[in-house]
């Protein structure tokens, strides 16, 4: 099982740094969020892989680590913040400019049209 | 008075001359006289224990885990430094108060200068090195403003930046001497540092540490090679250059080498580094200013000159010499002072400070010719007056050491005398001219007042110099040299070679000054290397290089950083693997089964993962895919034992669809094919390294058990006994990580409120007109608020918000809490605006967003502030157990009013945040409706009757 979750784990990070490497801002921001959800795993994992021992008292003897869920409740919830604020970045920049490319022509170039 | 406040005294008076200058200029320049007035009373009171030989030493601690703390120290040096910044402070606050012209900023000038005072009184008074480099960087950023006051002039600007760009480097450079020091010391405290002279100096790394503070105090007292700033910086208005080049900020770099004299000095390296560079300085710096015809640069060289006199004293590391560098610290400080004054009222009268347009002046500005002359004379080294005795010193010092410095100390001298004299005869003597560019005339009492005062201590200190000044040069030396030294000074020591090297100095000077005349065009036709055009080809080189790495590395191409960075995280992850031998290795740690449900997840993640990849160009498609990993990921959660985070993560993944969705409405719906495919193969392998490597780090993670106890342990122990809960993730959110939680509310606040300011922006700025004309790309669809989804949120709503109300009371015992209580409500909430639009909804909230996220970080602060001052830790819990009939035993936890803050502040910021972007909508001529339905079955009903 622990393989499956670290390939798991790689793959939605591959996913996440490819589109973190794309010329738009949508595709960006869903990398981000595949990079989010890698890193939550990612930190969650590291109290290792235990099923059926929520870290709830009086459940049962013993108990999962909880503290790496409590960094990655917050930190989820914390990303949500961070995709709001990129996409009105997102947002803004493609209403003020008429394009959504995140990189800056250089001067001299023919600004792309992306169609 | 305590040392402290009177290092602060210039700092807060120099609040005041901004706000006094509105009362006039002579309020101005009183309040400032004042201020360094009550400054210099505080020292003067501490003086007579200093005198008898005691130490006044004030610590306060600031960082002391970094040796870090604010010490003072007054000692005999100090004494003298301090009452040399103050003193003359005063006679320049009176002199600037009639040199400044009516269209002078006066305030401006008065709160820089008492700035740059501070900052003076700070490096002398400071016991601890650390403190006394912010004072030093302090001089240097405040001499900047000061030097480059006059603003309009390219000069002042130049000679300013040029100033701050040689001292701020020095003073750089001097941080790290300081450290090493201190790192050898083992203190930063200076009272200790000079108690370790010989471990200092005979440790490894003494060369380097003397080097790097040897910079700082060479290019602070303006010594060779870096004595080119001084002249440039006499744009500044002469009040400036008479208080900073010549009693104060260039004497900051000899202090630091008196003050360090007895840790440092003392060793070949230090003779032949400090001496050498004096020696050099002394002679090159008197040469020039023979040839120079403007006044200030004349004064400007001489007192680079002279700088070296006293940095070569300080070199030779005999107590003598220490002792001559002392008296010759105050006797230059006052013939300084009064010429550089003397200068600047030549030029305020006669409106020129070219030597060659002067002459002659004697006659029209007797009062000026007299100090003028007293203080050149003394400058010369002419008996009777105060520099004459020191000269003597030196001298001698320069006699007793060997032949080449004996030879080349009498040809500094010899330069010395010539523009001394020419200083006085080419200015004031010879036949009246006919014209001068302005009406020369003696100026008023209060422009004259203060040189005149340092003329009379030139000739009480020339005469008198046992009883005016000998017992504080015998306090002083001994502060420097950390002996007793026995001073006697006297004008006349009998025929020793000192005084026949100083009458041929006189003699030569004289021959110098008659030749000057001839021997300039010469001076002038010779080649040389210009300091300016060094240093401006220096800088120029310097912001090229800056400016093509920038080029390179910032060219506006983000999707280039983000490569740069990843590529970076990348190999250092690779390095951690194997560049320590240690080479990848996966743990022995049994794994768990795989069932075939689990499987199927997997695979469905997989697939989704590759999906989001291969379908991201159509970006509606995409969202939904992206949805299905997130939903994965919830279950993850769900199987691995992580209730609270499946709850979350399912939460937040319905608002950020929500949210990506309706930002798609404004953004294209594809994205277009521009990569080349070589750079997409690029892209591939990065991602594949990067994710390989992730995935080899969890592996290895994964295969082994934990290497430490988890320090979770404390907190399940503590869980229910500490934080008065059963729900170990909850208590450490609101309970044992309150602290960081408060943070990250903060945080989620911020942004929400950030997306609230960039969405006014957007509605204002040229992207509106875009806004208004916008049609929409997709077909819309009929009824937009329709019947069966109004109906059933409404139905939803109470039900929605009680299960919300539930989560967040059953939270600390049981999965949920805040965080997911308030994601629920913001859901039932948004299904309202969904279904009815924005107007109707709007209509009936009555809170604005703004007013919910700040009550929550209230009540989340106030919760922590009120165990402060119920005498606990902040955020400190308690816990009662309530029984109201008939309800069951319910457990009231200050950690619940915690978990209200996070819970109101969740709700607040998705709002806010969703709320935001409609309102782009509304902008983009959506319409706008105030009934709950499109269509009302009601009016059809009544139409079809």
């Amino acid at each position: 099982m622990e393989t499956l979750v670290a390939v798991a784990i790689g793959a939605m990070t591959a996913a996440g740094v490819y589109l973190l490497l794309r010329l738009r801002t949508f595709p960006v921001v869903l990398g981000l969020s595949m990079l989010s959800y890698a890193v939550n795993v990612f930190i969650f994992a590291s109290g290792r892989l235990v099923p059926g021992l929520p870290p709830i008292l009086g459940h049962a003897e013993t108990m999962t680590d909880p503290l790496p869920q409590a960094l990655v409740l917050t930190a989820i919830v914390i990303s949500f913040g961070m995709t709001a604020l990129t996409v009105i970045l997102a947002l803004g920049s493609y209403l003020n400019a008429g394009t959504d490319a995140i990189d800056i022509e250089k001067p001299g170039e023919q600004p792309e049209t992306g169609r | 008075m305590s040392l402290a406040l009177i290092a602060a005294l210039p700092f807060l008076g120099a609040l005041l001359p901004g706000l006094m200058i509105r009362s006039g200029r002579n309020v101005c320049a009183t309040t400032t006289f004042a201020t360094t007035a009550l400054a210099l009373i505080g020292i003067l009171l501490l003086a007579p224990q200093v005198m008898a030989g005691g130490v006044v030493i004030e610590r306060y601690e600031w960082l002391p885990q970094l040796g870090l703390n604010i010490s003072f120290m007054l000692d005999g040096l100090g004494l003298l430094f301090s009452v040399l910044i103050l003193g003359i402070g005063l006679l320049i606050i009176t002199y600037a108060r009639f040199y400044l012209s009516k269209s002078d900023p006066m305030g401006n000038f008065y709160t820089y200068l008492l700035l740059f005072q501070g900052a003076m009184v700070g490096i002398v008074l400071s016991d601890n090195i650390l403190l006394l480099l912010i004072f030093w960087e302090l001089t240097s950023l405040s001499s900047f403003l000061l030097i480059g006051y006059w603003r309009h002039l390219p000069e002042g600007r130049q000679g300013a930046r040029m100033a701050l760009a040689v001292t701020g480097m020095g003073g750089l450079a001097m941080i790290g001497g300081m450290l090493i020091l201190g790192q050898i010391a083992g203190s930063y405290d200076i009272s200790v540092i000079l108690q370790h002279g010989e471990a200092i100096r005979a440790h490894d790394l003494y060369v380097p540490a003397l080097i790097l503070i040897l910079l700082g105090a060479f290019t602070k007292s303006a010594q060779f090679p870096f004595h080119f700033w001084l002249p440039h910086a006499m744009a500044a208005p002469t009040p400036v250059s008479a208080y900073l080049h010549s009693a104060t900020m260039v004497k900051a770099g000899l202090f630091l080498m008196a003050r360090l004299w007895p840790a440092l000095s003392g060793t070949p390296e230090w003779f032949w580094l400090v001496s050498g560079a004096g020696l050099i300085t002394m002679v090159l710096g008197a040469v020039i200013a023979l040839f120079k015809d403007d006044l200030k640069a004349l004064l400007a060289f001489s007192t680079v000159s002279h700088l070296g006199l006293i940095t070569m004293l300080l070199g030779l590391g005999t107590e003598y010499a220490a002792v001559a560098a002392v008296f010759h610290i105050i006797n230059h400080a006052t013939f300084k002072a009064a010429l550089f004054m003397t200068a600047g009222i030549v030029d305020h009268e006669a409106h020129t400070r070219n030597i060659r347009l002067l002459g002659g002046l004697r006659r029209l500005m007797p009062v000026t010719f007299t100090i003028g002359t007293i203080a050149a004379l003394s400058m010369a080294g002419i008996p009777l007056f105060n520099g004459f005795l020191s000269k003597e010193m030196m001298l001698e010092a320069a006699h007793d050491t060997g032949t080449w410095f004996a030879v080349l100390a009498t040809a500094g001298a010899v330069f010395s005398v010539a523009y001394s004299f020419r200083f006085v005869v080419h200015t004031f003597l010879g036949p009246v001219r006919e014209s001068y560019p302005g009406k020369p005339h003696d100026p008023g009492f209060g422009m004259w007042v203060s040189p005149a005062l340092l003329a009379v201590l030139v000739v009480l200190i020339g005469l008198f110099p046992q009883q005016t000044v000998g017992p504080v040069v015998e306090v002083i030396a001994g502060a420097v040299t950390g002996g007793h030294p026995h001073v006697h000074l006297a004008l006349w020591h009998g025929v020793t070679p000192a005084l026949i090297m100083s009458a041929i100095a006189v003699a030569g000077g004289l021959v110098f000054l008659g030749l000057q005349r001839s021997l300039a065009p010469v001076w002038d036709a010779a080649p040389r290397p210009e300091a300016k055009a060094i240093f401006d080809a220096i800088v120029e080189a310097l912001a090229r290089i800056a400016k093509a790495f920038t080029d390179t590395f910032q060219d506006g191409a983000i999707s280039r950083y983000l490569a740069v960075f990843t590529v970076v995280v990348v190999a250092y992850g690779g390095w951690a693997f194997w560049g320590q031998g240690a080479g990848f290795a996966p743990g022995a740690r049994e794994q768990l089964p795989v069932g075939p449900v689990e499987l199927v997840f997997f695979t469905l993640l997989i697939v989704g993962t590759a999906g989001v990849v291969a379908v991201h160009r159509q970006r509606f498609i995409s969202l939904i895919v992206i949805s299905i990993v997130g939903l994965v990921v919830s279950l993850t959660f769900v199987q691995f034992s992580a209730p609270d985070l499946a709850l979350t993560q399912l939460t937040v993944e319905v608002v950020t669809v929500i949210l990506l969705l309706l930002a798609l409405n404004y953004l294209p719906k594809e994205t277009p094919v521009e990569s080349a495919p070589g750079r997409r193969i690029r892209d591939g392998v990065i991602a594949l390294v990067a994710g390989g490597g992730i995935g080899a780090l969890a592996y290895a993670i994964l295969t082994r058990d934990m290497s430490l106890p988890t320090i979770a342990d404390y907190h399940v122990a503590n869980s229910y006994t500490g934080g008065g809960g059963n729900n170990v993730v909850n208590v450490i959110l609101v309970d044992f990580r309150g602290f960081d939680t408060m943070g990250e509310i903060s945080v989620l606040g911020i942004a929400a409120l950030i997306i609230f300011a960039l969405v006014e922006v957007i509605l204002h700025g040229p992207a509106s007109r875009r806004l208004l004309n916008w049609k929409p790309e997709l077909p819309q669809a009929f009824d937009r608020h329709p019947l069966m989804m109004v109906v059933a949120t409404r139905v939803a709503l109470p039900i929605a918000l009680t299960v919300g109300v539930f989560i967040f009371l059953r939270g600390h015992n049981q999965p949920g809490g805040g965080f997911i209580a308030g994601l629920v409500v913001a859901i039932a909430l948004l299904m309202q605006y969904m279904a009815s639009g924005f107007a109707w909804s709007q209509a009936r909230q009555k809170f604005d967003y703004h007013g919910v996220i700040s009550l929550g970080v209230l009540i989340a602060v106030l919760t922590g502030t009120a165990s402060l001052i119920l005498g606990w830790n902040f955020l400190t819990s308690s816990n009662v157990h309530v029984h109201i009939w008939p309800l069951d035993d319910i457990h009231l936890a200050s950690a619940a009013a915690f978990d209200l803050g996070v819970f109101l502040t969740v709700v607040g910021a998705v709002m806010l945040a969703l709320a935001s972007l409609s309102r782009i909508g509304r902008r983009a001529g959506e319409g706008v409706n105030l009934t709950a339905m499109d269509i009302n079955p009601r009016d059809n009903a009544e139409e079809g009757r």
